[in-house]
C-alpha cells in the first residue's frame, strides 16, 4: 500500500511521521518527495547509495531553419517561447517539456536537448529502502523528479511511504496522485489549522481516503483537533509535544529505533492506518 | 516615439496598473501625434509566462519605450532583446508619467524582479 504523508506547512512533522512509520514496519520503502529540501536521508543515513541524474527535454532552435511563423510561440500555453527581431528565444525555466513546439514546427527548426534538473538516490537503512530526490537549486519545477521517483523505484514492498513536499501545489499533487491513503499531519495552532484546511481540500479533490495525525499535542485546546471534529475527519493518532522526542529528532535519530515508548506509539499508528487502508479497499475497491 | 504603459482601464483618466505582465490593458501612446490606443492584454490569464507574452505584444506594436512600476526578468529579457527602453513610473497618473517622459524626468527602471510565479503581484 502506498501511503502519502503531507501537511500544509513545513515543520509540522511529515518527515517525523513517515520516517518513523517506515521504520516500525517489517520492511518498507520510504520515498522523499520533498525534492526542494529532502531531509529523510539525514535520519536513515542509507548505505550503498546509488545515484541517477534526472533531466528534462527542452527545445533548441536551429536559426537557419526557423521561418518566423510563430506557430510554436502561439502553441505554448506557458509562453516559454518569444519571437523577437527575427530571433526565437526559448525560456528554459518556463518550459514544461511537453514537446508540442517541436511537433508543430513546420520547418523542423526545433529539436530536443537534455537539461539536467536534479538527482535521484536509492540506498538501504536496515529494514527500509530509502529513495531521495533532489532538485537543483534555481530550478522551478520538481514534478519530473517526483514522477521518476514514484515510477522507477517502488519494487512491490508491502508498505511504501511517500514523504510529500509541504503545501498544496503541483509537486504535492504529483506526490499523492497514486497514493492509496493520505495521512495529514497537523499542529495545534491557528496557522496550522489554516494549512490543514488547504491540504484537506486537496485530498478531497483527489478523492483520497485520509486521516489526520495530531502532532505536538499539549494539554488544553487543540485548534486542529477541533477542526477535525467539525469536519468529521478521522483522527489517526496523537504525538505529544515531548522534549525527549524533540531531542532524538534534532539529533537526526529515528525515535522508534531508540525508544520503546515511541516504537509502541508508531506501531499502533501503523496498525490504525493499515486497518483504514484495508477498510477503504473493501468498501471502495 | 511610441510608448506603452500598463493601465487598469481603457481611459486616459485611469491608473497605471501595478503589474506589467498581468495588467488588463496597455496604453500605446505616440508622443508626436499624441494618438492613444488601448490594447487588451491577452497574457492576463496565462497559466505561466505572462510577462513573456505581454512583452511579445509590446514588441509587436513597435513600441520604443515602456513606462511601468515594475517588470520581471523574463519580460525584461524580451524587451531588452528588442532594444525597448524601460522607465519607472513616478506615480499612478498616466498624464503625469507622459509629461515626465516628455520633460526627460523619468529614470530608467533598474530593479528587475525575479518574478512572482503565481505567488503575488
Amino acid at each position: 500500500m502506498k501511503i502519502a504523508v503531507l501537511s500544509g506547512k513545513g515543520g509540522t512533522g511529515k518527515t517525523l511521521v513517515s520516517v518513523n512509520l517506515a521504520s516500525v514496519t517489517k520492511e518498507s520503502i520510504y520515498i522523499d518527495c520533498d525534492i526542494e529540501e529532502p531531509n529523510g536521508h539525514l535520519f536513515f543515513k542509507p548505505k550503498n547509495y546509488v545515484l541517477e541524474s534526472i533531466s528534462v527535454k527542452i527545445p533548441i532552435v536551429d536559426e537557419r531553419l526557423c521561418s518566423g511563423c510563430r506557430i510554436c510561440v502561439d502553441f505554448c500555453k506557458f509562453n516559454a517561447l518569444a519571437f523577437i527581431i527575427n530571433k526565437l528565444i526559448v525560456f528554459d525555466d518556463v518550459c514544461h517539456s511537453c514537446g508540442g513546439c517541436i511537433v508543430f514546427c513546420p520547418e523542423k527548426a526545433l529539436s530536443e536537448k537534455d537539461k539536467l534538473i536534479g538527482i535521484a538516490q536509492c540506498g538501504v537503512s536496515e529494514n527500509v529502502t530509502v529513495v531521495t530526490g533532489t532538485l537543483n537549486v534555481g530550478e522551478s519545477s520538481g514534478v519530473p523528479i517526483i514522477k521518476k521517483l514514484l515510477k522507477d523505484f517502488p519494487l512491490g514492498k508491502e508498505f511504501i511511504f511517500i514523504d510529500c513536499p509541504p503545501g498544496s501545489a503541483c509537486i504535492v499533487m504529483e506526490s499523492i496522485k497514486d497514493a492509496d491513503y493520505c495521512i495529514i499531519v497537523a499542529e495545534p495552532t491557528l496557522f496550522g489549522v489554516h494549512n490543514l484546511n488547504m491540504v484537506y481540500e486537496l485530498v478531497k479533490l483527489f478523492n483520497k481516503p485520509n486521516g489526520v495525525v495530531l502532532n505536538k499535542c499539549l494539554e488544553g485546546e487543540n485548534p486542529s483537533e477541533k477542526f477535525c471534529l467539525e469536519k468529521d475527519i478521522r483522527i489517526l493518532g496523537r504525538i505529544p509535544f515531548d522534549q525527549e522526542l524533540g531531542k532524538l529528532n534534532s539529533n537526526a535519530l529515528i525515535a522508534v529505533r531508540e525508544n520503546q515508548t515511541y516504537r509502541d506509539l508508531f506501531s499502533s499508528l501503523l496498525q490504525t492506518v493499515t486497518k483504514e487502508v484495508q477498510h477503504e479497499t473493501v468498501t471502495n475497491p | 516615439m511610441k510608448i506603452a504603459i500598463p493601465v487598469d482601464d481603457k481611459s486616459m483618466e485611469t491608473s497605471v496598473c501595478q503589474s506589467f505582465g498581468r495588467t488588463p490593458y496597455y496604453l500605446i501612446y505616440d508622443t508626436e501625434s499624441q494618438v492613444s490606443i488601448f490594447l487588451d492584454n491577452s497574457a492576463v490569464a496565462s497559466q505561466g509566462g505572462a510577462g513573456i507574452k505581454a512583452a511579445q505584444t509590446i514588441v509587436d506594436n513597435q513600441v520604443h519605450a515602456l513606462i511601468t512600476p515594475r517588470c520581471g526578468e523574463n519580460a525584461a529579457k524580451v524587451l531588452m532583446a528588442a532594444d525597448i527602453m524601460l522607465y519607472k513610473t513616478i506615480n499612478t497618473s498616466i498624464k503625469d508619467n507622459i509629461a515626465a517622459l516628455n520633460n526627460g524626468k523619468l529614470s530608467l527602471l533598474e530593479d528587475i524582479h525575479p518574478g512572482f510565479h503565481g505567488h503575488g503581484g
